[in-house]
């Protein structure tokens, strides 16, 4: 019988090898090696040049996953507590951006944030360039808010924000509301019933949350490329550049993969282990 | 033992215009055990609800020390809850489950001025140690949650309640999920836990012998209404119609006349009996407990019937007997075969005469005997669905 059922699973394993752990493997090869085919790890060596590449990336990640996370919660709590029938309306509101093309909504954002896009030609008509000109004794003719950070981590929280919601609106909603009552039964008013029992049982949505998010987040690249104009290029644009584009370097971008990949995991892990821990402090 | 803690005055409540609890009056005395039977969905998990106060009567009061206290949320009450599937946190150890009430600050008034109190580190400590103890559970304060046994999770409900020592303790079918033997060690364990500290305990059930062997004073429900309050033997002995008759043990219930003061008729007999006070020939309903029927040869009987089945159940036989039609439950040590023609003698005090109500001629007869007891086995199934409509 069980041999039998093992059967089902040829399938996803043979998936698996072939699409997940061949290509790590070709990753690894490419990264320790020269375009001869020799050992190198002079792919490694040359990575310095690129570590402000590095900090953005791990930076403005960081930021668009903090702002996900402070936006996210709230949104999360706030739709959970509500009937079911707000409740499937409100998913699907949040759901909805991601049914359009990533590339249409990027694309959007720029005819938005450009210096002659509809926001500034917004504030233009109603004065307010021409009042914080007089206030701050500036001379904008438009704000600038495209190819800037802030407007990459715009892109990135637009388009990753419905990550963030999802896992937590999924643990709360499903929280057993007799253990609210418990809490307030044993005398804990609405915000301890949220300190103390909500947002602890909440903490493994948030991590998922705060997984997905972070880990597309730190590799994007169309994102900095379109709403950062070049100028805040992240590790997404320069894997891209060493495989497509004018710097070819195969083997250079494989060894950046690895290197992503391996603090993504590392920062995973730990952060893995601060939830646990913090479940422990609580539970002490 | 005579002052009344809690009342329920005139309450109603209705969920989506249906109405589940039908104008409920009911005082709680300080230090008593009081029970609320009934049926899934007769009301009596609502009026608990109420009490505890995560639901506020559609109408009525509900007054605690005769202060209003409709209004004031679960958190400013003093009273805690034991919930029917425990509601443990399964973030937390059995030490900080128990902990939890202790440690939130409790806002006192000094000469005008709110102050928020914490009870100190030691004696949380010590209070939580103590209430283990008494619950049985000591050397487990370090244990999650999800090491222990439903019991053991069951005792860690009724300390972490126990602990914030509470006026009133409510208790909703604390012991639905525990197994027979289980069950029947922990309800003399919390009769002992209510007689040590002395507390109120308001305990929900279905099951009419937990009822009938923790009480001080049931309350019987049925469809939103209350059918007798009065103690275990009160109810069972002299129950006030043909529910509360049937809920509580087996009987026979027959129409009966009541022709005058200590005298009814049925089956055309007259036969004595010990009640009083109904009109002359007053039609009523007869309840005749199994257990005080005598079975004697048939021609010195009072009545005559054939025995239709008998069951074994250890102490005694249920032994169906068919009196012209209408099937009596007997329950006797002696064995009767079955298409045995035998008589039956009947004491005054064996027959209890009840007023008509809306209840009469539903129940009493056992024609039906063997599918009853099936019905019996599903409450706890239905009790289950209950508790989720409700919540």
């Amino acid at each position: 019988m069980k041999s039998k059922r093992a059967l089902f699973a040829v399938p996803y394993v043979g998936w698996l090898a072939l699409f997940v752990v061949a290509p790590i493997v070709m990753v690894v090869i490419y990264a320790f090696s020269t375009a001869g085919g020799g050992f190198t790890l002079e792919n490694f060596a040359r990575m310095g040049t690129y570590a402000t590449v590095f900090t953005r990336s791990f930076w403005l990640a960081l930021l668009a996953t903090l702002i996900c996370l402070l936006i996210g919660y709230p949104v999360a709590y706030f739709i959970s507590r509500e009937g079911p029938r707000f409740q499937r309306v409100a998913m699907m509101l949040v759901m909805l951006p991601m049914w359009m093309n990533f590339l249409l909504r990027t694309y959007s954002w720029m005819s938005i944030l450009e210096n002659t896009g509809l926001l500034n030609r917004l504030f233009q008509s109603i004065g307010l360039i021409g009042l914080v000109n007089r206030i701050f004794g500036t001379s904008y003719d438009y704000f600038p808010m495209i190819n800037t950070q802030g407007a990459v981590v715009l892109g990135m929280v637009y388009n990753y924000l419905p990550f963030m919601i999802l896992p937590i609106y999924s643990v709360i909603e499903k929280m057993d509301g007799s253990l609210l009552e418990a809490a307030r039964d044993l005398g804990a008013n609405g915000a301890g019933v949220f300190r103390k029992v909500i947002l602890p049982l909440s903490l493994p949505g948030v991590l998922s949350g705060v997984t997905m998010v972070f880990v597309p987040a730190v590799s994007t690249f169309a994102i900095s490329r379109l709403l950062g104009g070049g100028t805040q290029m992240m590790l997404g644009d320069l894997i891209e550049q060493q495989f497509l584009g004018g710097a070819y370097n195969p083997h250079l971008g494989a060894a950046i993969s690895l290197v992503m990949m391996v603090i993504v995991v590392v920062c995973m892990t730990v952060m893995n282990h601060f939830g646990e821990g913090e479940e422990q402090a609580v539970m002490l | 033992m005579s002052k009344k803690l809690i009342r329920l005055a005139d309450c109603c409540m209705a969920f989506d215009g249906e109405l589940v609890l039908d104008h409920i009056n009911l005082y709680i005395n300080d230090s008593e055990f009081l029970t609320l039977l009934g049926p899934s969905g007769c009301g009596k998990t609502t009026t608990l609800r109420i009490i505890g106060g995560f639901i506020t009567p559609t109408s009525g009061e509900v007054l605690f020390d005769d202060v209003r206290m409709n209004d004031i949320p679960p958190n400013l009450r003093k009273v805690n809850t034991v919930f029917q599937r425990y509601a443990l946190f399964p973030h937390l150890n059995v030490f900080e489950n128990v902990a939890f009430g202790l440690r939130i600050p409790k806002t006192v008034e000094e000469g005008g001025r709110k102050r928020k109190v914490r009870v100190p580190e030691a004696e949380i400590r010590q209070r939580v140690l103590e209430m283990l103890e008494v619950v049985s559970l000591k050397g487990f304060d370090q244990r999650r949650i999800s090491e222990l046994s439903g019991g053991q999770q069951q005792r860690v409900a009724i300390a972490r309640a126990l602990v914030n020592r509470p006026k009133v303790l409510l208790l909703d079918e604390p012991l639905g999920a525990l197994d027979l033997r289980l069950r029947k060690d922990m309800q003399s364990e919390l009769k002992r836990i209510q007689q040590q500290l002395g507390i109120t305990f308001i305990y929900v059930t279905h099951d009419q012998e937990e009822a009938l062997a923790m009480s001080d004073t049931v309350v019987v429900m049925d469809q939103g209404r209350i059918q007798q309050i009065g103690t275990p033997e009160d109810i069972y002995n002299e129950p006030k119609n043909a529910f509360v008759a049937d809920f509580i043990g087996e009987s026979n219930i027959l129409d009966g006349i009541m022709h005058e003061d200590f005298v009814v008729e049925f089956f055309n007999r007259k036969f004595k009996c010990l009640d009083k006070g109904f009109a002359p020939m007053e039609p009523v309903d007869v309840v005749i407990r199994p257990e005080d029927i005598d079975i004697v040869p048939a021609e010195k009987g009072a009545l005559r019937g054939t025995v239709t089945s008998v069951t074994f159940k250890g102490v005694h036989y249920d032994t169906i007997v068919d009196f012209k039609g209408f099937k009596w439950l007997i329950q006797t040590t002696d064995y009767h075969s079955e298409g045995e023609t035998i008589g039956i003698v009947l004491n005054p005090d064996d027959i209890h005469i009840m007023r008509k109500s809306q209840y009469s001629g539903m129940f009493g007869d056992y024609s039906s005997y063997s599918e009853e007891y099936d019905d019996l086995e599903d409450v706890s199934l239905l009790e289950e669905e209950e508790g989720g409509d409700e919540e």
